[in-house]
């Protein structure tokens, strides 16, 4: 909730010590784990519904090469990627018949195993980070005081015109701007509670050994080959919010922005005599 | 328009830069990989994986059954299809009549075991997931012999810690194939040396005659054209010392639970 007294150049304390740790560990962490997933992913370019799939059975999704065509056939549907995706050429020049290329992957050339080792050790830092600091967020008030969704923000009104606000590249000021607005909260709790989660239990679905300690694993995701399907599809939302999240900072303001995210101090937005705001604080007695 | 102009070569120094960024860190991953220190941080993985699933994990638990319903149309061949050597396409030409498992290393009576003698033993059905390292899966139904029976039977040491697989099949002169499990997998009541698959007996290009089943890890453990089960203590005796072919040649984790 915005404070009276706050005003556009006013420095805020904007982001906590664990908030900034995280982000940032989770920003390298997910690099690896989307650039060594793609290698493994290289390793079986194919993707299915349901326990089973291997060659002779119907994919989903497919990233191959025909002759001198790379392709990617989603449904059924064919869309040529010749030169990016199925058949490239690598640093030096030489062609590869691979899904994913060079430039996108860990390590560079093929190297299944290698990826396995980078995936399944930065796991670990994705799912001890997020819970500690899921934990931390909990006790320290940042899921109840900046996350949570106020009832009135649930509103249709508010909502449409958060999206509008976004659409015509207006963005808060003044104290306005210390609050996460609606689609920000939006964004980051499916992140945070959705996406991240889920990529994780996708991924400890697809481990033999996990389905025998934890069955409702398959149950809950309707088999192996499902939770790898769903897998790929929330790593590739993870790449959606992340260009999202770039334009928005580049847009807000990419160093008050990035600073903020280091140091925790941001400078509120705007004009120095903002426009009267639209929600109604209660201030101090003057 | 003015403003495109001055657009278009921010935008091709931002992307020249994010190439040329993204480029030295991938040769920034890549030397990584290939640094002594940072490939046995990585191997953290491996130990904590490992220890996370024996510490949540019965040692009995066992891996998902299927029903018939759900048996893959065709059961993927993978690896070796042919098991290669002149020795071995004898024995597929008189159809294993004289072939014989031996069982042996650390155990009190080292044993000859042919085809009859092994299907006359106890055996066990299960109908079960494959799982390629590569990412597919098959389902398909097997009956053989549990493990721990032929491991009984010869009178497996105390100071035993591992079965070793020797197979038919070599990957290079004098790389035969091989893999190992530890004990709590070999006594496990899923672990069997399946002689049939999907109610024939066991096809050549899924390792006949006897192939490994050990359910609850990846494919390349699943050794198939088993012909010698040795019983040590150490897997270091054996070829490159990390317990399998694919960990001897290119590095793949011993340990295969996920």
């Amino acid at each position: 909730m915005a404070q009276a007294e706050l005003k556009p150049g006013d420095v805020v304390k904007r982001h906590r010590l664990s908030t900034r740790l995280w982000h940032w560990t989770n920003a390298i962490t997910l690099f690896v784990m989307l650039m060594s997933g793609l290698m493994i992913f290289n390793a079986h370019a194919r993707l299915y519904w349901g326990d089973y799939g291997a060659n002779d059975d119907k994919a989903w999704l497919v990233i191959d090469d025909a002759g001198d065509t790379g392709f990617v056939e989603i449904a059924g549907v064919r869309v040529e990627t010749t030169g990016v995706l199925g058949i490239w050429k690598n640093s030096e020049g030489e062609v590869k018949r691979r899904a994913f290329p060079h430039w996108i992957t860990i390590p560079s050339a093929y190297d299944l195993q290698a990826a396995r080792r980078w995936h399944f050790t930065f796991a670990w830092i994705l799912a001890v980070g997020l819970t500690l600091y899921m934990l931390r967020s909990l006790w320290n008030g940042h899921v109840r005081n900046d996350l949570h969704i106020r009832k009135w923000e649930w509103s249709i009104g508010h909502i449409w015109h958060d999206i509008k606000d976004h659409a015509r590249l207006r963005f808060p000021t003044g104290a306005a701007a210390k609050d996460y607005n609606i689609l920000q909260k939006f964004a980051y709790i499916s992140v945070l509670f959705i996406l991240l989660p889920l990529i994780i239990f996708t991924g400890l679905t697809m481990s033999p050994a996990m389905n025998a300690a934890w069955p409702w694993l398959l149950d809950l995701f309707g088999g192996r080959q499902s939770a790898r399907s769903i897998h790929f599809i929330a790593a590739f939302s993870l790449v959606a919010f992340f260009f999202v999240h770039m334009a928005m900072v580049l847009l807000a303001g990419p160093i008050n922005e990035v600073r903020s995210m280091i140091t925790g101090k941001y400078t509120l937005p705007g004009k120095a005599d903002p426009l009267p705001q639209p929600e109604v604080v209660q201030g101090e007695p003057a | 328009m003015s403003d495109s102009k001055m657009i278009v070569p921010r935008r091709k120094f931002l992307s020249a830069a994010a190439l040329g960024g993204g480029g030295l860190l991938l040769a920034g991953c890549d030397a990584l990989t290939e640094d002594a220190r940072f490939r046995s941080f990585l191997r953290t993985g491996e130990a904590l994986n490992n220890g996370a699933h024996r510490l949540i994990m019965d040692r009995g638990a066992l891996a998902p059954e299927f029903g018939e319903a759900d048996m893959s149309p065709i059961f993927k061949a993978n690896g070796s299809i042919s098991g290669g050597t002149p020795e071995y396409a004898a024995h597929v030409a008189d159809k294993f009549a004289s072939w014989q498992l031996r069982i042996d290393g650390m155990v009190k009576n080292p044993l000859n075991l042919d085809l009859k003698k092994l299907m006359a033993m106890p055996s066990r059905e299960q109908i079960t997931r494959h799982d390629c390292v590569e990412g597919w899966s098959a389902i398909g139904k097997w009956r053989g012999t549990p493990l721990r029976l032929l491991l009984q039977a010869a009178g497996l040491s105390s100071r035993a810690r591992y079965v070793v697989f020797h197979c038919a099949d070599q990957w290079g002169p004098g790389t035969p194939y091989y893999e190992s499990i530890d004990l709590i997998d070999a006594f496990h009541p899923q672990t069997i040396l399946a002689w049939s698959m999907n109610d024939g007996i066991l096809p050549v290009k899924h390792g006949a005659p006897l192939r490994l089943r050990v359910e609850r890890q990846l494919g390349y453990k699943q050794a198939k054209y088993v012909m010698r089960v040795e019983a040590t203590d150490d897997l270091k005796k054996f070829f490159g010392g990390k317990g399998g072919y694919w960990e001897d040649a290119h590095d793949y984790d011993w340990y295969a639970g996920i």
